[in-house]
């Protein structure tokens, strides 16, 4: 029987080059731990162990699709800022917000994925998006509100990313970090326009608040104990500290910002500890948590909408520039297939 | 509204709007009118936010609303208060023509909208650039970012003209939709010191041209706008705007004094 024959073969040979494969990997797995160990970069080319790769595009497309589906919340009040110096404000930072999601896709598309492919899986909701943006905003003081502590606690989590094992990650999140920074102090501004406004002014920024505290609070994820991700991406040195760390991080600093905007926190038990040195808070409602997750929040279905009919509305466009760039093959070649 | 009101009620708005004092009412109503133009053209434009076909158009998008709502603030501060004349008019005092009221439509009607638009603004701005009138330094700073705008819709005309059948299809539809409206583009404006006959020969032969090479074809159709020709500039719009306007001034008029 030639097969069996040639399967003997196979299995003669079998032992040495799976001895040898098992060496190299052994030597790729040693220097890939080496440049973790020693906080170098691991760059797109670098070998990788393909956990490490599928747990950086899983998070980086998360992060990305959290960028774009953002836009829908704050560009609800684009065309009813109060006075054009806010509606300026505002479209810039919407822009941003695309600006950002375009760095994150060119930063997954070095692991070896599809910008397309990304879209097509968090239109399906095979890939998520941050639970915050499944909030409504329901008055202009939500912008504020937004800037403010959703950015914030964007900042807070995304600090500690520009130091990520993988360097094109890495450098995407000192680009983005840099404009959120901004964003926050500008939502900071506004917030604070409203509470020393008008008694209405100061009601809507403290209505916001009271709507936002909560589920900024859960934008650091599950609380360590529960959290299925954190501890192999720490020692990846993707993440650099668990969710429970950051979340306290951003209660230290957000409640006596709090009390500079001369706004309250919606939580009776959030005050000083000065034992520990940390701000000690009420418990988190993670039902919520996991509820939006699934896709029960107030927008889940209303954002994810309204991305589909944006992409599918957006077919004949992209086909045309297809087509287009085609037939001049050379020119405009920089159009979306 | 007086001409040189700079107290506003606003605190301190951005860096914000430079201009020289105006005195001139003359000057002041053209730079209301080509104000309003930038700031109607600018809220429609960020109605696409969140919207467009891909990332790239939302960044570009938003960019080409920015740029024409800065010049849309620096305008209307010639004229009086940014705020109060964007918030506080009715529908019958804005003088912006009615080619840029119009609904965005599908993504050809808005690439068409910006084809006519920023090929007239472009011609205009080089033309005020060129002289030594009171909008001569406005114009200088916007005739390079209107040369960006113009580009876009130039590029995304020859895409959709000469991309695929059903582009071409809607891309025309569009043109010919927007036709109308052009003719109003084109009315002289007391106090800029403007040849139009020879803006509007001017913008015909680059539309023409663009529309040539996008395999499209030029329209034909009357350009008298929805009423007669200049009847934007004289407060009477079409019945999209004052829905816009509604949208756009509700909180404002809400919160009757307050500051932003």
């Amino acid at each position: 029987m030639t097969a069996g024959t040639a399967g003997t073969a196979v299995t003669a040979e079998a032992p040495g080059r799976d001895a040898a494969d098992a060496a190299a990997q052994a030597a790729r797995e040693a220097v890939f731990d080496a440049a973790v160990a020693a906080d170098e970069r691991i760059e797109p080319r670098d070998w990788m162990p393909e956990a490490y790769r599928a747990s950086l595009v899983r998070q980086i497309a998360q992060h990305a699709h959290s960028e774009i589906i953002g836009m829908q919340p704050e560009a609800n009040w684009i065309t009813r800022a109060p006075s054009l110096r806010r509606k300026a404000i505002l479209m810039a930072k919407v822009q941003d917000e695309a600006g950002h999601g375009l760095y994150l896709y060119s930063a997954a598309e070095t692991l070896g994925v599809s910008r397309d492919e990304l879209l097509d899986k968090l239109h399906s909701g095979r890939q998520k998006y941050s639970s915050i943006f499944n909030y409504p905003t329901l008055t202009w003081a939500d912008v504020g509100a937004i800037g403010w502590l959703v950015d914030g606690a964007a900042i807070t989590n995304q600090v500690p990313l520009c130091r990520c094992s993988y360097g094109p990650y890495a450098r995407a999140m000192v680009r983005v970090c840099k404009e959120e920074s901004f964003h926050q102090r500008q939502g900071y501004e506004a917030l604070l326009a409203l509470s020393r406004g008008t008694e209405a002014q100061h009601a809507m920024a403290q209505d916001a608040v009271d709507r936002w505290w909560w589920p900024s609070l859960m934008m650091f994820g599950p609380p360590d104990d529960v959290s299925t991700h954190s501890t192999q991406a720490m020692a990846w040195k993707i993440k650099r500290h668990s969710n429970d760390e950051l979340r306290q991080r951003f209660v230290d600093i957000a409640a006596p910002q709090a009390e500079a905007l001369g706004l309250t926190l919606p939580d009776p038990d959030l005050k000083w500890n000065e034992e520990r040195g940390h701000y000690d808070f009420g418990p988190i409602d993670w039902d919520e948590f996991w509820d939006v997750l699934k896709g029960n929040g107030p927008c889940n279905d209303q954002r994810i909408t309204q991305r589909r009919q944006a992409h599918e509305n957006g077919a004949w466009v992209r086909e045309a520039a297809a087509a287009y760039a085609r037939k001049h093959t050379g020119q405009h070649g920089e159009a979306q297939a | 509204m007086t001409t040189t009101d700079t107290t506003g009620t606003a605190p301190a708005p951005t860096p914000a709007p430079v201009a020289a004092p105006v005195t001139d009412p003359a000057v002041t109503a053209a730079a209301l009118a080509l104000g309003d133009d930038a700031l109607v053209l600018a809220q429609r434009l960020g109605e696409w936010a969140g919207s467009a076909p891909v990332l790239e158009e939302e960044v570009a998008l938003a960019n080409i609303a920015l740029d024409l709502l800065g010049q849309a603030r620096v305008l209307l501060s010639l004229a009086g208060d940014e705020d109060e004349l964007a918030y506080l008019r009715e529908e019958r005092d804005f003088r912006n023509v009615q080619l840029v009221e119009q609904p965005n439509g599908d993504f050809a009607h808005t690439i068409a909208r910006q084809l006519y638009f920023s090929t007239y603004q472009r011609l205009l701005y080089a033309a005020l650039a060129a002289g030594d009138g009171p909008l001569t330094g406005l114009a200088a700073k916007a005739v390079k970012e209107v040369a960006y705008h113009q580009d876009h819709a130039e590029h995304w005309t020859l895409r959709l003209g000469d991309g695929t059948d059903e582009s071409h299809r809607r891309m025309q539809t569009a043109c010919d939709a927007l036709w109308r409206y052009t003719g109003e583009l084109f009315q002289p404006l007391d106090g800029l010191a403007l040849d139009t006959t020879a803006l509007e020969a001017a913008w015909l032969d680059s539309v023409t041209e663009i529309l040539t090479r996008a395999g499209l074809t030029v329209p034909t159709g009357p350009r008298t706008g929805a009423w007669r020709a200049g009847a934007g500039r004289q407060g009477l719009h079409t019945e999209h705007f004052g829905r816009m306007l509604a949208e756009m001034q509700h909180l404002h008029r809400s919160h009757p004094g307050a500051t932003w």
